[in-house]
């Protein structure tokens, strides 16, 4: 039973340091040279714009059903009107930020993973060292910015749709007054709680893509290893995200409010 | 001073003879697992160094060294002149301006086109100007005898292809030296001596030395006994090689991480020692 323990905790201790050279790595290939601009512009479409759909749709649905199940508790107080101040401070404070990061891990997570994964088995990334390119550099410092940058913009779009899904139920489900609902949404709005929901997604797509990138460069085992990874990103994503959104909460309350 | 060294490096580099490569007494082992235990040999410059070995006796563990892939645990390295087995990953990238590696399987990246892939380094890690790598990354494919599938994806390539866009992605920036990890596995025996024949021209009409891991015995005698030359019209031909041009290509036998034969193809053939001549049957 020692054995097995000291084992895995070697293997923890050798994965936390592998995490953070490779975040060490990263933020030294942001601020030097070599610099490829067209990597970035890929990513940044990839990321940002490839999971526009996704965050859309979540973000209203979820939005909508916060609205309808508000509703029917608001109604205990008789308080239905004031659902938009509930619908706009869950989804700005933590749904939106949340849910986006959760998306990102199940759509860019898993597909940095695999996609850096294969190129570990097949010698890919071997070849590119070879030919004289930093695998860091070239690969991990666009999607780390993309990531990093194109967050906190998928998780204003998606706030928004949410509260658009919000404004839709409670129009047309709650019978709530166009004026009322939206005099609702801002009235409820805090400066604090806007940074919190703009500061909360940069950390969290920084998280999702750096575990991503450290799992698909640490992938060994053939096709077999690749699916290994890419579970291990959603996994370790998703666990990361929920943790790391509770740290970040915990310390911008402290800080801010 | 350190440029008078390297100076001196470069003239002695450039004579005929000169080192290329130089692995003084390396090992490395993985954990407890020992891949490489005391290896020592030279490539002399323009020749051909072929390892031979059993899956898993260190021959591509080897090569990885050399490039700078994987770091020795002992032992000195030396590549063109410069000792290689100390450097960090960024001192590594000028010592692998001139050092080009064909790995298994070909490891073209399979999202960029022939072109870009032959093209990589000069696209990506030089200023030469688009034309110039165009051009370049056309006289290459037209070298390979692969021009009309510039525009292809990896995918729509035969293995063959594949393995033979990849020496041409290692020899379009023009590396004196070559390094080809199981470059014919794989390959039917037809395909197989198409690759086989690149090598051969690569040494011999472009001056490259290489290192050549394989267990193919068919495919490791054919380069080391045939040589390539232009006839009249420049035509390229691949011919039975000369006696001092097989004494160019010689042969090392790994086993379980030690240099059980080192010598040219003769020596080999000649050989009593149990374990080769099991390997050679």
């Amino acid at each position: 039973m020692l054995p097995l323990v000291a084992r895995w905790g070697k293997h923890a201790a050798l994965e936390v340091q592998e995490y953070v050279l490779l975040t060490w790595a990263t933020f030294h290939g942001i601020v030097t040279r070599p610099i490829y601009r067209h990597d970035i512009v890929e990513q940044f479409d990839l990321i940002g714009w490839g999971s526009l759909t996704v965050v859309l749709l979540t973000g209203f649905f979820t939005g909508a059903a916060l609205a309808s199940q508000s509703g029917l508790t608001l109604d205990q107080f008789g308080a239905r009107p004031v659902v938009g101040r509930l619908v706009s401070a869950s989804m700005i404070k933590e749904l939106g930020p949340v849910l986006t990061a959760l998306m990102l891990t199940g759509r860019i997570g898993s597909g940095i993973a695999a996609e850096l994964g294969s190129m570990m088995v097949t010698d890919q990334i071997n070849a590119l060292r070879a030919l004289g390119t930093d695998p860091v550099r070239k690969l991990v410092v666009p999607r780390v910015l993309a990531g990093f940058l194109m967050a906190p913009v998928l998780t204003i779009i998606s706030d928004f749709v949410g509260i658009l899904g919000g404004w839709i139920v409670a129009r047309f489900q709650l019978q709530v007054a166009t004026g009322v609902y939206w005099s609702s949404v801002t009235q409820a709005l805090y400066m604090q709680d806007v940074w919190m929901g703009l500061i909360k997604p940069f950390v969290l797509g920084f998280v999702i893509v750096t575990i991503a990138c450290h799992v698909g460069l640490r992938t060994t085992g053939g096709t077999q290893g690749v699916g290994k990874s890419t579970t291990v990103s959603v996994v370790a994503g998703s666990v990361a995200v929920i943790a790391v959104d509770f740290f970040v909460t915990q310390a911008l309350i402290a800080l801010m409010y | 001073m350190a440029t008078d060294t390297q100076q001196l490096a470069r003239q002695i580099l450039s004579e005929t003879g000169a080192p290329v490569i130089v692995f003084d007494h390396v090992r490395l082992a993985f954990d407890d697992r020992v891949v490489l235990q005391d290896i020592s040999f030279t490539l002399i410059k323009g020749h051909t160094k072929i390892i031979l070995g059993a899956s898993g006796s260190g021959k591509s563990t080897a090569l990885k060294i050399i490039v700078g892939l994987l770091r020795a645990d002992a032992g000195v390295v030396w590549v063109n002149g410069q000792r290689v087995d100390q450097l960090s990953e960024q001192q590594m990238m000028a010592v692998r301006a001139d050092l080009g590696m064909i790995f298994q399987e070909g490891a073209l990246f399979d999202s960029l086109t022939v072109r870009e892939n032959v093209g990589y380094k000069l696209y990506e890690e030089t200023d030469m100007p688009l034309e110039e790598v165009d051009k370049r990354v056309e006289e290459v494919l037209g070298f390979i005898g692969l021009q009309e599938h510039i525009d292809k994806m990896p995918s729509e390539l035969s293995g063959g292809q594949r393995r033979r866009v990849a020496i041409a992605r290692a020899m379009a920036f023009k590396p004196s030296i070559l390094l080809y990890d199981e470059a014919t596995t794989g390959l039917d025996p037809i395909t197989a001596t198409t690759v086989d024949d690149e090598m051969i021209k690569l040494r011999d009409l472009e001056s490259v030395s290489s290192i050549i891991v394989t267990h193919q015995l068919r495919d490791a005698f054919y380069v080391a006994t045939h040589m390539a030359q232009r006839d009249a019209a420049g035509r390229v031909q691949i011919v039975q090689a000369t006696a001092a041009k097989e004494k160019q290509a010689e042969f090392i036998m790994l086993r379980d991480g030690l240099i059980v034969f080192e010598g040219d193809a003769d020596a080999l053939r000649a050989s009593t020692d149990p374990y080769i001549r099991d390997f050679l049957s």
